[in-house]
């Protein structure tokens, strides 16, 4: 009723464009950008801040990088939490060598060695594909598992293996509350979410689709498909690289490699597929549910158990954990291989329509 | 020269272990296009299924005698990966038919979570040990050859020859029997294999059921070589570089590329490890076979891989 396009007529090629045509689509995000850089830190408290929103929105940016590169190019991967972690080691090197490095540049710089190595571990994808591919990724997350744990130079000699940032400072502006972490993270993700939206939607975009649609297809109609590939790659490593940085400094601000493992990987994988591949509002969608799930299920299963007489250890958590992702993914599979996005446009189709039946 | 034979042999017998879980991949591979994922996880269900009946049979039923413990748990292990191969292919496998390989992949990626869960749940999530009666003790040959011969651990010989026995016997299945036909055929080809008459649903369950039975062999042998715990299922992990160098869709690239690997891993640790710090087994086996990838992107015995729009 309230919600159809009737009457916005496009006068121009600009209007005809733009991201949202839909009025009330338009509206509807300003106004959540609104609630979440105004509302949000007034309601929500620390915990709030540092379980929840915070790897929320970190999650979120790197599952918009690997959506680029799994989502709209089609290329599997599974070495993302490799990705992630050259861009918190690297971000973490250049600040900690170089004086007075900018905490801003930092985090860019790591963005930037993640696009390096990320596109050294795409070259295989020129030849490879699918599953070979898929299995060649797995080479970048057990090389950088290993050098990070055993070259002490990336840890700048750190006996513990460890690494750590003390104080975030941009400008004059010192990050040290939660409300100014979520702020700091929250602008990282908007900027990107908005490029990352123009460029699916731009020629190097459709280019990505049309490789991942059939790639000897695109090949024939005169798309580049080294060209293509290696940029995917580069564009999703660089969006990695910076949400593994902000991982490091903002939510762990202490880490080892380990928060960066295989699990990471597929962590993120999952996030992509069940918010939905090749939708950039599927990876905001994935990753609430990824971050969201095991906090209601470590809340409810001790009820649950509790209701039936039933002690829930946090060991049978974990592994109910374990199955209830398992059997989640299989199900989004068989059911809505689309993932969240997908429901959340049918239900904007139907919506449409409502309240009549045509 | 002894030294370097000692790895050498060493790194045969841990291959062959590898080639036994590549050759789970490649079965089902093979004959329903399912990169399986849940091959490692399956490894550590059925180890932990058999270790666990082994303890907790004796206990029920009142006997002493390990072997029969032994005996009775791996056949209830057996029919629980045969009911799980069968419930795979119920609940998963039957509604994607016809989908993308990347479809597939994610999907054992999910099966393979599902069952971490429900073997840690249901088995417990300890350290559990698997006591076949292997003997630990090591075995040295070719004394008169070198100075204090070559160390051999009996061990491995005895897995070594179990798992030689396992790929003649499936060798023997895939190539005289009429079930192995119909097998090969429904590799070669679904439909056509369809169109005569051979029932896909029921070749799937049955290439499952051999994929557990191979997963549980590998298990056992694993299990009692380094005890039955949950980074059992990183076996499959080591397993797939294996499959990538010597192609997905052949068993004798399974043998071979897991032989290579096994060399590779121990001689890199050996020659190459105190160069660059050690612990670089894990991924020299990747790299090894992503280079190969750039080189000859269908492994060593693979089938060509030809595109057609």
């Amino acid at each position: 009723m309230f919600y159809r396009e009737n009457g916005q007529l496009k006068t121009s090629y600009q209007a005809d464009q733009q991201i949202f045509p839909i009025a009330q689509d338009r509206w509807a995000i300003i106004g959540l950008v609104l609630f979440a850089i105004v509302a949000v830190p007034l309601l929500a408290n620390e915990y709030t801040f540092s379980a929840i929103l915070i790897p929320f929105l970190i999650l979120s940016l790197a599952a918009l990088g690997v959506n680029i590169l799994v989502g709209y190019c089609g290329q599997i991967s599974m070495g993302s939490g490799a990705f992630m972690a050259v861009g918190a080691y690297a971000a973490y090197n250049t600040l900690v060598r170089i004086d007075g490095m900018p905490l801003l540049l930092a985090l860019l710089s790591g963005g930037f060695f993640a696009t390096v190595v990320g596109m050294f571990f795409g070259i295989p994808s020129l030849r490879v594909k699918g599953l070979y591919l898929a299995v060649a990724t797995l080479a970048a997350q057990f090389l950088s598992d290993w050098a990070f744990l055993r070259v002490p130079w990336f840890t700048n000699n750190s006996t513990s293996g460890s690494v750590m940032v003390s104080e975030l400072q941009m400008f004059s502006w010192r990050i040290d509350t939660a409300v100014e972490k979520y702020l700091f993270c929250l602008g990282f993700l908007i900027v990107f979410a908005v490029l990352a939206k123009n460029l699916v939607r731009s020629a190097i975009g459709r280019e990505w689709m049309a490789v991942r649609d059939m790639d000897v297809a695109a090949a024939v109609i005169g798309i580049r498909i080294t060209y293509a590939k290696l940029s995917a790659f580069a564009v999703s490593s660089f969006i990695i690289g910076v949400a593994g940085a902000l991982w490091g400094f903002v939510h762990l601000g202490a880490w080892e490699p380990a928060a960066f493992g295989l699990d990471r990987s597929f962590q993120l994988l999952f996030i992509v597929i069940i918010g939905g591949m090749g939708s950039i509002m599927g990876s905001f969608f994935g990753a609430a549910f990824i971050v969201i799930l095991p906090i209601v299920l470590s809340q409810t299963l001790p009820a649950l158990g509790n209701l039936v007489g039933f002690e829930v250890s946090t060991a049978a958590i974990s592994h109910a954990e374990f199955m209830i992702f398992g059997a989640l993914i299989v199900w989004f599979l068989i059911v809505e291989p689309h993932g969240l996005a997908k429901l959340w446009s049918t239900g904007k189709q139907k919506l449409r329509l409502w309240p009549f039946p045509h | 020269m002894g030294f370097f034979l000692e790895a050498l042999f060493a790194g045969l017998m841990s291959g062959v272990l590898y080639s036994l879980v590549a050759l789970g991949f490649v079965l089902i591979f093979k004959t329903s296009g399912v990169f399986n994922f849940a091959q490692g996880a399956m490894v550590l269900f059925a180890a932990l299924a058999m270790a666990r009946f082994a303890e907790w049979l004796p206990q029920w039923l009142g006997f002493e005698s390990a072997l029969l413990a032994n005996i009775v748990a791996f056949l209830i292990a057996g029919a629980i990966m045969c009911v799980v191969a069968w419930l795979v292919e119920l609940l998963v496998l039957r509604h994607l038919v016809n989908q993308s390989d990347a479809t597939l992949l994610m999907a054992t990626l999910g099966v393979a979570y599902f069952l971490d869960g429900l073997g840690q749940s249901g088995f417990g999530s300890g350290i559990y040990t698997i006591d076949v009666g292997m003997p630990k003790d090591p075995i040295f040959v070719l004394e008169s050859v070198f100075p204090g011969g070559i160390l051999l651990n009996k061990e491995d010989l005895i897995a070594t020859v179990i798992a030689t026995a396992l790929v003649g016997l499936l060798t023997l299945f895939f190539m005289k029997t009429t079930t192995g036909r119909a097998l090969r055929a429904v590799a070669d080809d679904h439909q056509a294999a369809q169109s005569i008459g051979i029932p896909l649903n029921r070749i799937w369950v049955i290439v499952w059921c051999v994929a557990g039975g191979v997963a549980l062999v590998a298990g056992v042998i694993w299990g009692s070589k380094l005890g039955v715990q949950f980074s059992l299922s990183t076996v499959a992990l080591r397993a797939l570089p294996v499959i990538i160098l010597g192609g997905l869709t052949s068993i004798p690239g399974a043998i071979v590329g897991g032989l290579i690997i096994g060399v590779g891993e121990k001689l890199s640790e050996l020659y190459l490890g105190p160069l660059i710090g050690g612990g670089i087994e894990i991924w020299f086996a990747y790299v090894l076979a992503l280079v190969f990838l750039l080189f000859r992107p269908q492994g060593l015995f693979g089938e060509k891989i030809i595109d057609r729009v």
